[in-house]
Parts: C-alpha cells; structure tokens; sequence
C-alpha cells in the first residue's frame, strides 16, 4: 500500500529531513529561535532553517535568506548562537546559504496558520498574477475573512510583504508575497 | 581557477557589487522623501535588496581576493577611482520621475541580465543571480506602473518623465559593452555576454515607453568610463557621505 502524503510536498521532504536528522534534538531546540519581524514564525516555520549538522562537538547551523537584503539575517545568526550557546553547545557556526534560493512554498502549514493568526495574509491567501506576483485585489482578510480588499503597496513594512486594505472590515494588513 | 581567470572573477564581482552598492545608496536618498508613505517604504525595500546584493558580491570578491579585506572594505575603504560601477547607477536622484525612469531602465537590464547569470559555470554568482531575480521581477513592475502613470499623466508629469529619458538615455550603453575582463569570463561561461542584451532590452523598454506616450530617444550620444574608475562628479560626492562613519570612526560599534 503507497502512502499518499496530504501536505505540500516541500513541507513532506522538510518533515522527513528533520525526523530522520541524527541531531532531532537540536532542531527542537531551534524552535525557539523566532522571525524578528514575525515573532509568532520560527525559523523553522518560515522555511530558512536549511540544515543541522554535528561534527565531534561541533555543530553546524545552515539556514537561507528570505530576500537577498533581509536586515533579520544577522539577528537570526545571533539568536541562533546564542541558543545553542544557552543549551551548552558552545562550538558552533551558523553558515548562510544562497542556493537553492528560498521560496515562499518552504513555510510549514503550522506556520501559515500562525501568521493568519497573527494577522498576516499568508502567501496561499491571494491568487499570484500569471508572472507570479502579488494581485492588485483579493487577498484574504487575515480579520474579518472577506475577499473584498485591494493592494495598496507591493511593497508593505518589509520586502517579503505587500500591503492590503480589506473593503469589508476596513482594516489594512500586511500579505507575504509569493515569492 | 587559474590565476588570469580568479583575477578577472574577482574584478567582475566587484564591479557587479559596485554597481548594487551605488544604486542601493542613491535609491535609499529616498528614504523619508518619498511623495507618499507607501513609496517611502518600497524606496526602502528595494534599496535594501540592492544592498543586499552589494554584500554578497563583495563578500564573494572578498573570499576570491584572500587577502584580509571583507565586504566592508570593498564597500568603504575606496575612492572613486577604484569603483566600477556604471555611470547610470551614480547619476544624482533627481526627481521622483527621474528616479522611476532610471529604475525602470535598469530594471528591465537585470531581469534579462539575472537569468543568464544564474547560468554561470560559477556556482557563486549563479546562486547570488537566482536569489535576486524574483525581486528584480518585483521591482520592474513598480518602476513600469510609475513609468506608464507618469508619461501618461498630466502634462506636467509626462514633460518631467520625457526629460529624464532624454537625459538618462546616454547613459544605458554602457550597460551592454563587453572589455576583455567580461569579454575572457564570457567565453569560459562565468560573465554575461551583455552585448547580447540589447536588442531585447531596447524592445521590452521601447514598448513601454510607447504605451506610456513616451517617445524613445535616439542613439545620439554615450557615456562611458565607469568600468574602468573614470566616473562622473557625483560618485565622490556619494561616497563622502556613504564612507564618512567609516573612515572617521574606524572600527566603531553600536
Ligand atoms: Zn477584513
């Protein structure tokens, strides 16, 4: 009997690279390592935790940016340290990978919950353009639920977000972009 | 690597870098002078993907150099005549139409340029390419919309949209010249054979200069030397305000 894996099936190899990991315990402890923008998303959550290696004592961090000027990169470095640190694991270094660029399919669907919840249209929430990008209408409400909204900015309060008014509630939010 | 070709790489990133660098600081001229709020922060964002970009060549140029200098060197630690960035990226801000126009040239060069890069034999530019080109897609929308808004606006804008073309438009040669630097990485399949560009530039640009009333300027006159250090008046000026903290404070942290 095959199993048929009812996830996205990026999530489904990221699952199953972190349970078949030698160090799981470490990517639990990660877990507490949080977006500074996003403070309710993980790194883990947002998809940019890439790989958790130990050679001897060492251990090694990879993790991906979001957009080549993400000013959180260097923040997440440092509390990814700091965490390993905290835990004893004082031998570490945290290494920034480009390739495969990090695309927006990578956050876990706990994580797109979290950020509707937190009042942040996850990417899935609006139908892209046929180019891939962000529509001029029609992003879910992250509030009130309602269709009814329009872009304002493609470029919201960071580069990975766009900004919506909903026409229904009246509210503005912000909308992770396809990317 | 052989020594001939390190070297050239190296000189490439650099240049790839100093044109992100110069940009990313003019673009960031806007911050708090926007016309709007909404304009503000995507001013912001797209000078920090620019900026972004500039680190990763740098760091890639620093890796290849090997000898002390980081990304921050390279950024800071120059003059004028050691940058190679194309002289279109120094041009002065300008007005919001000048800016949009010059964004909407460039734009419309890095979505074409990005893709081949992303192809190169080496896998570091490639890997900086491929991160890069879902937000230049991004950027080229925004500075297309502002292009088409404008030219075809009031009488006033499309004056405005019209001038900054017919000043700027000297300037984009440059981009598509190959020196024997690009000219060697390009045969080895590292660098962009840029002269290969024009054509589709020149027809995607045409195209929506057209549909924003918008005439195309004629090829009449070029500018070039950034490629080899010899720029225009206003790089020295950029860097004495970008380097200032640096070069005053050497190693000061907050
Ligand atoms: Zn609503």
């Amino acid at each position: 009997m095959s199993a048929i894996p009812l996830m996205p099936e990026e999530h489904y190899r990221r699952l199953q690279q972190r349970d078949s990991s030698e160090v799981k315990e470490l990517w639990d402890l990660l877990d507490e390592v949080k977006d500074p923008e996003i403070p309710v998303l993980s790194i883990w959550d947002l998809g940019i935790l890439r790989d958790i290696e130990r050679q001897g004592e060492h251990i090694i961090v990879t993790i991906t940016p979001t957009y080549s000027g993400c000013p959180a990169m260097d923040t997440i470095t440092e509390d990814v340290k700091a965490a390993l640190s905290a835990k004893g694991y004082d031998s570490h270094e945290v290494k920034m990978q480009l390739s495969p660029a990090w695309s927006s399919e990578w956050m876990s669907p706990e994580g797109r919950r979290k950020l509707r919840h937190y009042g942040v249209a996850p990417p899935e929430d609006a139908d892209a353009t046929e180019d891939g990008l962000t529509p001029d209408a029609h992003a879910l409400c992250p509030h009130c639920g309602s269709s009814d909204t329009r872009l304002l900015s493609e470029f919201g309060s960071t580069a990975c977000k766009a900004l919506f008014q909903c026409q229904a509630c009246k509210e503005t939010f912000d909308y992770f972009k396809k990317i | 690597m052989s020594d001939t070709i390190k070297d050239a790489t190296l000189e490439y990133a650099v240049r790839l870098g100093d044109d992100a660098n110069v940009l990313g600081h003019r673009i960031s001229e806007w911050v708090s002078h926007g016309p709007f709020l909404e304009e503000d922060i995507a001013y912001a964002n797209v000078a920090l993907d620019y900026i972004g970009r500039a680190r990763m060549f740098y760091g890639y140029a620093s890796e290849l150099a090997d000898d002390g200098r980081t990304e921050d060197d390279f950024a800071y630690m120059r003059d004028d005549r050691q940058y190679h960035n194309l002289l279109l990226m120094e041009m002065p801000r300008g007005d919001f139409a000048y800016s949009q126009v010059r964004q909407l040239l460039i734009d419309v060069y890095y979505n074409l340029l990005l893709p081949k890069l992303a192809e190169s034999r080496d896998d570091t530019l490639a890997a900086i390419a491929a991160k890069a080109i879902k937000e230049s897609r991004y950027h080229l929308r925004r500075s297309r919309d502002w292009v088409l808004r404008l030219g075809d606006g009031t009488e006033e804008s499309h004056r405005r949209t019209q001038a900054a073309l017919d000043s700027l438009w000297g300037y984009t040669h440059e981009m598509f010249e190959m020196d024997e630097t690009e000219r060697l990485l390009a045969d080895k399949g590292i660098a962009v054979d840029t002269t290969r560009l024009r054509d589709e530039w020149h027809r995607q640009v045409s195209s929506i200069l057209t549909e924003a009333t918008l005439s195309v300027p004629e090829d009449g006159w070029a500018v070039r030397g950034g490629r080899i250090g010899y720029h225009t008046e206003n790089l020295g000026h950029l860097l004495t305000e970008m380097q200032f903290v640096h070069r005053s404070y050497p190693g000061c942290q907050w």
